[in-house]
């Protein structure tokens, strides 16, 4: 056997399938990636089985790209077995680095789920009731299906991460970069996120359209008004997660005319984004006055929703409190 | 859930300049109050990040008071308006998180106030203890610990 190329694997767990479809579009650079690369197991393309994995010599896989939060038992028993086949792992994507929009199910807990998307929604069609078991008898055969969580986990709090590829999804550069640092034996220091330390505002080209003073008397959502789109949103009264969010991404929400809603989580300095954001939002309100900044406060419909729409499970408190959902 | 054995565990971000030296006061002048709040110094109340917050909240506080200058008072001309901005915000989004709003509290106590941060530990006490212990992280996830 002639020398072997660095094995990589991808995986997904509580994903939209947005991360995949991230890796398609390297485009040509794909043809690249197979080239330096054996790509050893990837369920969404390539037909390997666990077993194939489980056959596998531990840590003989160079890198794991692992897309996707953890809420399910199998996506628990994947992970681990990833992590113990594999020298490096990286959480690609929002949902794995901070547990994305799928971390918002943190504001409830399994059986408030359920009931939700399986009997109450105004499109459910369940006469009889039924909910997923993890125990079903079929013809005298026992069939399982994974346990579903009350809680949505980011990959850092199952197992050991040692990169993280931030955004949703990430950005084919980011993604190249990282493979070829990966390749070259050039990567930074365990636990970093790879895309630059500083916030978005810092690389925005409408900063230079922020006021001296940037202040806010009234809080609209964007479709409430016509956005300028050379202008700051925030001098606009239109909520941009920018000042708490890590840059790197290209602004590509920002030149389609729409304020950054955070999918890059905060930068290595900051350890909660939506506090952190709070803290920035909340200083910015032009009145001293009690009475004007409840109403004002009144006009933000769901803070913790928007603050954290992407990084609820990575944050201080993580959920929402348990004996406070019924 | 009240509960006549439950000592509340309260956490107290205090100015330097105004609601510690009324804190001071209160002890100097050997009055008695309840000894539940833990009381960290800060600057000023406008240095108190949130995050601050969520942190004591999370380490088991029960509840959680920022007391500043009196508006217009604030050695530095407005942390004190950030604090009172961000007081109301973030009491919006603790109730979001399952949080009442009793828990966190913003008091104005100048150096002179003595009786009152007397009667605020007081009665924050009282309060935290008919509402019962938060108990954040109790909530444990059953179905990944099963």
């Amino acid at each position: 056997m002639s020398t072997e190329k660095p094995k990589v694997a991808f995986y997904w767990c509580a994903s939209c399938g947005g991360c995949e479809e991230a890796v398609i579009d390297l485009a040509e650079d794909i043809l690249k990636v197979v080239e330096a690369v054996d790509i050893v197991f990837w369920p969404v393309a390539l037909d390997f089985k666990k077993k194939d994995v489980e056959a596998m010599k531990d840590g003989s896989i160079a890198v794991s790209f692992i897309n996707g939060a953890v809420r399910l038992s199998e996506q628990e028993e994947m992970v681990k077995l990833l992590r113990q086949k594999s020298g490096l792992v990286v959480a690609f994507g929002s949902c794995s680095h901070l547990g994305g929009i799928p971390g918002l199910g943190n504001f409830w807990n399994k059986e408030t789920i359920f009931r939700r998307a399986y009997l109450t929604t105004p499109s459910t069609d369940n006469p009889d009731g039924t909910v997923p078991l993890e125990k079903t008898e079929v013809d005298g055969k026992e069939l399982t299906l994974p346990r579903f969580y009350d809680t949505v986990y980011t990959l850092d709090q199952v197992i050991d991460v040692d990169y993280y590829l931030p955004g949703c999804a990430p950005p084919p550069d980011l993604i190249m970069n990282a493979l070829q640092a990966i390749l070259e034996g050039k990567l930074p220091p365990k636990g970093a996120v790879l895309s630059p330390n500083k916030s978005l505002c810092d690389d925005c080209k409408r900063n230079e359209s922020k006021p001296e003073k940037l202040t806010i008397k009234e809080i609209k959502r964007p479709w409430e008004v016509e956005l300028d789109p050379e202008k700051c949103f925030l001098a606009q009264g239109v909520i941009c997660m920018g000042p708490a969010t890590r840059t790197g991404c290209g602004e590509r929400c920002i030149e389609a005319n729409m304020p950054c809603r955070g999918c890059f989580g905060p930068t290595d300095q900051v350890i909660d984004q939506g506090a952190k954001f709070l803290s920035s939002l909340a200083s910015i309100l032009d009145t001293d006055d009690e009475k004007e900044i409840e109403k004002i406060v009144d006009t933000i419909v769901d803070p913790a929703g928007t603050f954290y729409r992407f990084s609820l499970p990575s944050s201080i408190f993580r959920r929402r409190r348990m004996e406070d959902i019924k | 859930m009240a509960n006549e054995a439950f000592e509340p565990k309260l956490v107290g971000f205090l100015c330097n300049w105004c609601s510690y030296t009324g804190a001071d006061l209160a002890g100097t002048a050997r009055m008695t109050y309840a000894p539940n709040i833990r009381i960290i110094r800060v600057m000023c109340s406008g240095r108190v990040d949130p995050q601050f917050v969520l942190k004591a909240f999370i380490e088991g506080a029960d509840g959680v008071l920022i007391s500043g200058c009196h508006p217009g008072d604030c050695h530095y001309q407005e942390g004190n308006y950030n604090a009172l901005r961000r007081h109301r915000l973030l009491s919006k989004m603790l109730e979001q998180f399952g949080i009442e709003r009793e828990r966190f509290r913003l008091e104005w106590v100048s150096a002179a106030e003595g009786v009152k941060f007397q009667q605020i530990c007081d009665e924050f006490t009282e309060q935290i203890k008919k509402l019962g212990p938060l108990n954040l992280n109790g909530g444990k996830d059953e179905h990944r610990e099963a």
